[in-house]
């Protein structure tokens, strides 16, 4: 019914229209061809003079009333070090073409004014004025240069990658539909490869997890991510299924990210998210309350912070990518950083998919050399006996024999760490099995591994003395052999220390 | 009122009967006997003439469906929170009524809304009816010839684009919706249905719809250069040649140049989307699943777009400039200052517009190095252009300035061009894009320059010409009214958009930044867009009723050259037949721009020169 009344409304409105035309066409027969002109010229002239003021002061009066959007005035500071340089550049184009804007309108509209018809004028027959004509050519011509030449010359510094020695963090970001997900590098400051047919709703990100360098990779799919003020970023910009756009307005960034191609943006903050609202506090609109529903709440300025977005249409969701990112100082970034986990680490590491599962990480050797130096000095310092018996828990042997595994190494080694850290105590190495085979056996497999960890150590240097081997085969099980795990448990090496 | 026979027209007829060229067109032309009945006449015609009306009939159709489309999605900028349940008759699911019976628009239809009104109005209405309706119509009459070289091509071309009309319409009822992945239809998100509703069959049809379109062009613009070459009357040679013709003719030579590579780009995407090749696609998961597509490169398509994308809008802009260079300087009643700088502009721009497309892809990954010569190429078409400006300028400048519908938004057009063209000397160069692009600065940008400011020549045009079409004037009070407030309205809608633009905000977004704190402060100013924006569009409406009303009851055209024009189409009789001079073809003598020479208001080209007198056409 509302359709129909405005439907109405609009016919309504033509029908009058047409008639006030119809009116002053016929008042043009009355009046007579040239009184009609006259008065048109008149008309027409004035509001072409009226439009001409109007436009030009609403341009620069909406210009000024905005002129904290504009870049590099006001609050739209640029938040990083090539920003400024993009900055001057848009004003000093904005300065020329300004020029150019206003003297082309009040000359248009002017002489659209002054040369207004008038019977009887005489018009200049001017075809054409050459010396004129080279000059309006000119003239453009050299501003053109010297905008091309600015231009030019900050863009190939902004588009240029870093070399190799160059102090800079290179993290990811990767556009899906919808969201952003970043990835940091890690403390070995190199991001890991991909191979996007690896993608799994558990590896969302494809990461190839046989490079070491991705085992210590952060993977940051939501919430806020973190900057150092300060510091070159590099960021390795990918797209997992249409085009998106990495798009940090604040720091004048701005990159697709095109699926199969990696692409980069390098940029410094040089503003910390703590002094940008330091400087928005000096502006008007920014001590507004930042949720209107809250008058006394917290003011813009105080909520602020820098929002990457995405500048490329990537379908419905578009408009939704919003992530928060802080730039905070080099300390706080570390401190920051250190608390992030390892994606590979914490999600993949040992679970189904774990294309490393038969080998033993770096970082894991690491951890376990420090958990065994702990464990060490509390044996060494305890007094009751069974505290002063340690598991060597990472110690393998070939199936049925007394070889001792490649990876069985490391643990041996803390262990003549250890016997060298403490130069005054005698340990027993002791072999047992589960209660599966023949005991005689068994026993005798467990004396021939025990001598063998013996073997390994006095290799290193361990004087023979301070060790002794032996074997007890199923004599002294941990647990009740009542299940395949307990039976695991029960096959062991450990060490007891004597004195 | 009956046609009165004027002084000027008996010399014209003597002078015809003199000077001109007689190909015996009156022996075999008793009646056409291809325009016996009103469907051969009207509907499958192959007069120009009326092609060319049909071209701007249906572009006025498409542009009003064009408008409302952003009308719509107006709404949804400015007025986030408004209740859109009114538009359900319409939308039908596309408008979600909640509980409370609040109706809310579809994201993936504001989408499709963007990515239609983009199609529409760059190809159906700003190509096919502006380049479409005056080349036909004024290619042959202004250069003296019966028709085009190939009248029955030339028929083709309209019933092709008539085509692709229908496909585009019938995709707007698709119930997974029209193509949504915005009008430069990039892959991957236009070549996977996975990634989007619009990219399923929408995204098919859209593509025929366009492979139709292109024929269409082809055909015309093949007939657009031959006629041009070939059939130029007697002492009609290039210089002089009014600028409508010059602009025409460089706009058809780059659409023949650049719409095959679209075509061919089109097509590699329809393998991709259909028989499983890789063109534009590589290491692609979309929703979980790993394609088996490597190899491809997504900025492929965007060259093969942009090759003919960025010639596109010279396409649409260098008619616009023809039109506007001869309706200005007719009412100024001064010769068009600098016609052969104008010429040279034209050519220049023609031949720059194809390399400089890759500063639509600054930021998409393209090499950096690679954008030095986009940045170097773009920022010089900013000379011939500039060059333009200052000429038309210098046309009013000492003129006797005749105010009608024509010559207002012929300044109008001027004052377009200048905003819009200031704004792309800070986009044309790559550092400041980096900030620039896909926000609504770029929005702002190319609506000023080829959206607002190509209609204005249109406008221009189609008033200059009515009397021409129709064979009586449209409204001049209505005309003038539509462009103060259209101007006006205009300059509210997009100006605006510059200073959110370097607020940042992105363009495509569904709420308009709402969910960014960067962006969500410019509510009010998007209500004045959208408020401008309805505004504006009512003012079209009464340009749609003046226009239908007029060929019905406008003022009748009494004279044969009502606007004391130089040019040939003003020899024909007021409603020309088919061959539209009826004797001899009148054979030119002079440019077209003697206007105030000598003490005479205006000299029609077919006036011979007088003894020691200089044509001050080029070329001399």
């Amino acid at each position: 019914m509302t359709s129909l009344i405005v439907l109405l409304c609009i016919i309504l409105i033509a029908i009058v229209m047409v008639q006030i035309g119809k009116v002053y066409e016929l008042t043009t027969q009355i009046k007579g061809e040239e009184a009609t002109m006259r008065d048109n010229s008149k008309w027409n002239g004035w509001l072409s003079l009226i439009f001409l003021v109007v436009f030009l002061i609403g341009v620069v009066w909406s210009a000024y009333s905005y002129k904290n959007v504009m870049l590099g005035f006001g609050p739209h500071e640029s938040a990083s070090e090539h920003g400024k340089t993009l900055d001057s550049i848009f004003n000093v184009t904005l300065f020329f073409t300004g020029i150019v804007f206003v003297l082309t309108h009040l000359a248009l509209f002017y002489f659209a004014y002054q040369y207004r018809w008038q019977k009887g004028r005489k018009v200049k027959f001017i075809p054409h004025d050459n010396r004129l004509e080279v000059w309006w050519t000119a003239i453009p011509a050299v501003v053109m240069t010297f905008l091309v030449v600015r231009g030019l010359n900050a863009w190939n510094t902004v588009m240029a990658d870093v070399t190799p020695d160059e102090d800079y963090i290179e993290i990811e970001a990767t556009g899906q539909q919808f969201n952003w997900i970043l990835r940091y590098p890690g403390p070995d400051g190199k991001i890991g490869t991909r191979n996007y047919k690896l993608t799994s709703p558990t590896n969302q990100l494809g990461i190839d997890f046989t490079d070491p360098k991705s085992w210590d990779d952060v993977v940051l799919p939501g919430g806020e991510f973190y900057l150092p003020e300060g510091k070159k970023v590099r960021v390795r910009i990918v797209a997992k299924d249409v085009l998106h756009n990495f798009d940090l307005p604040h720091f004048r960034v701005k990159m697709d990210a095109v699926p199969g191609m990696p692409t980069y943006f390098i940029f410094r903050p040089t503003t910390s998210t703590a002094e940008y609202r330091a400087q928005l506090r000096h502006y008007p609109e920014y001590n507004e309350p930042f949720d209107a529903a809250e008058p006394n709440g917290p003011k813009r300025w105080e909520k602020f912070d820098y929002e990457l977005a995405c500048a490329e249409l990537c379908g419905k969701g578009h408009y939704s990518m919003r992530r928060v990112l802080k730039v905070v100082s080099q300390e706080e970034f570390d401190a920051w950083y250190k608390t992030q986990k390892s994606f590979y680490l914490t999600e993949i590491r040992g679970k189904e998919g774990d294309p490393n599962l038969q080998k033993t990480l770096d970082a894991e050797v690491r951890q376990r050399a420090a958990e065994f130096s702990e464990n060490m000095k509390k044996a060494v310092e305890a007094t009751d006996a069974t505290a002063k018996t340690l598991p060597l828990n990472h110690i393998n042997f070939e199936t049925g024999s007394a070889t001792l595994t490649a990876d069985s190494k490391y643990e041996l080694d803390n262990l003549v760490t250890a016997l060298n850290t403490y130069p005054a105590i005698n340990v027993e190495v002791a072999g047992h099995t589960d209660n599966v085979g023949d005991p005689a056996v068994n026993l005798q497999l467990s004396a021939a591994r025990a001598s063998s960890v013996v073997k390994y150590l006095v290799d290193r240097g361990i004087s023979a003395g301070r060790l002794t081997a032996k074997g007890y085969g199923e004599t002294k099980p941990l647990v009740p052999n009542d299940s395949p795990e307990n039976q695991a448990k029960n096959r062991r090496t450990a060490f007891t220390i004597l004195n | 009122m009956a046609h009165v026979v004027t002084a000027a027209e008996t010399l014209e007829d003597q002078l015809t009967q003199e000077h001109g060229f007689d190909d015996h067109f009156h022996e075999h032309h008793h009646g056409d006997k291809f325009q016996s009945n009103f469907l051969t006449t009207y509907i499958f015609s192959t007069d120009h003439k009326i092609i060319g009306r049909q071209f701007l009939i249906t572009g006025i159709f498409w542009a009003f469906i064009g408008a409302a489309m952003s009308i719509v999605f107006r709404l949804q900028l400015g007025f986030p929170e408004a209740d859109m349940a009114w538009l359900k008759p319409i939308l039908g699911k596309w408008i979600q009524v909640d509980p409370n019976g609040i109706g809310k628009l579809d994201p993936e239809f504001y989408y499709s809304l963007v990515t239609m009104h983009g199609t529409i109005l760059v190809f159906f209405v700003l190509t096919a009816g502006l380049s479409g309706t005056f080349s036909n119509i004024l290619i042959p009459l202004q250069i003296g010839a019966r028709d085009m070289a190939s009248p029955l091509l030339n028929a083709f071309s309209y019933w092709f684009f008539f085509l692709a009309g229908v496909v585009l319409f019938l995709s707007l009822f698709l119930s997974t919706g029209p193509f949504s992945g915005g009008w430069t239809a990039y892959p991957p998100l236009s070549a996977l249905p996975q990634a989007s509703d619009g990219s399923g069959t929408g995204m098919t049809m859209w593509i025929v719809a366009m492979a139709l379109f292109i024929v269409s062009a082809l055909l015309g613009g093949i007939n657009y250069i031959t006629t041009v070459l070939n059939l130029r009357t007697k002492g009609m040679n290039l210089w002089r040649m009014p600028l409508t013709i010059w602009a025409f003719f460089v706009t058809a030579v780059l659409g023949v140049l650049s719409f095959p590579v679209l075509l061919s780009g089109a097509l590699l995407l329809m393998f991709d989307r259909s028989m499983g090749t890789s063109f534009f696609l590589s290491e692609i998961v979309v929703g979980g699943e790993v394609l088996e597509r490597i190899g491809g490169s997504p900025i492929l398509f965007q060259h093969l777009f942009w090759f003919l994308g960025h010639p596109e809008v010279y396409i649409i802009i260098l008619p616009s400039m023809g039109l506007v260079s001869e309706v200005l300087s007719v009412n100024a009643r001064k010769p068009i200052f600098g016609y052969t700088a104008m010429v040279y502009s034209i050519l220049a721009i023609g031949f720059l517009s194809f390399i400089v497309w890759a500063h639509h892809m600054f930021m998409a990954g393209v090499n950096p190095f690679i954008s030095n010569f986009f940045v170097i190429f773009t920022l010089i078409i900013a000379v011939p252009s500039a060059v333009k400006v200052f000429n038309w300028i210098g046309t009013i400048y000492g003129s006797n300035f005749r105010f009608n519908s024509a010559s207002l938004f012929a300044v109008g057009f001027v004052s377009m061009f200048i905003s819009g063209g200031l704004t792309g000397i800070f986009l044309g160069n790559s550092a400041i894009d980096i900030q620039m692009h896909d926000t609504y600065f770029v929005v702002a940008h190319f609506h000023i320059v080829m959206g607002i400011a190509a209609f204005f020549g249109m406008f221009a045009g189609v008033y200059h010409w009515f009397p021409k079409m129709f064979g009586r004037f449209m409204n001049e009070t209505l005309g003038k009214i539509h462009f103060w407030g259209t101007l006006v309205g205009a300059y509210a809608i997009f100006w605006p958009m510059h200073y959110t633009g370097l607020a940042g905000v992105p363009r495509r977004y569904y709420d308009g930044g709402a969910s960014f704190d960067a962006f969500r402060h410019f509510g009010d100013l998007n209500k004045f867009i959208t408020v401008a924006a309805v505004f504006v569009f009512f003012l079209q409406i009464l340009f749609i009723v003046n226009f239908f009303y007029s060929i019905f009851s406008g003022r009748k055209v009494t004279v044969k050259n009502p606007w004391g024009a130089n040019t040939l189409e003003w020899t024909t009789p007021i409603k020309a037949g088919h061959g539209n001079w009826p004797g001899n073809i009148p054979a030119v003598q002079r440019w077209p721009y003697d206007y105030g020479k000598d003490g005479e208001e205006f000299i029609p080209q077919y006036v011979p020169l007088k003894e020691g007198e200089h044509d001050h056409g080029g070329g001399h």
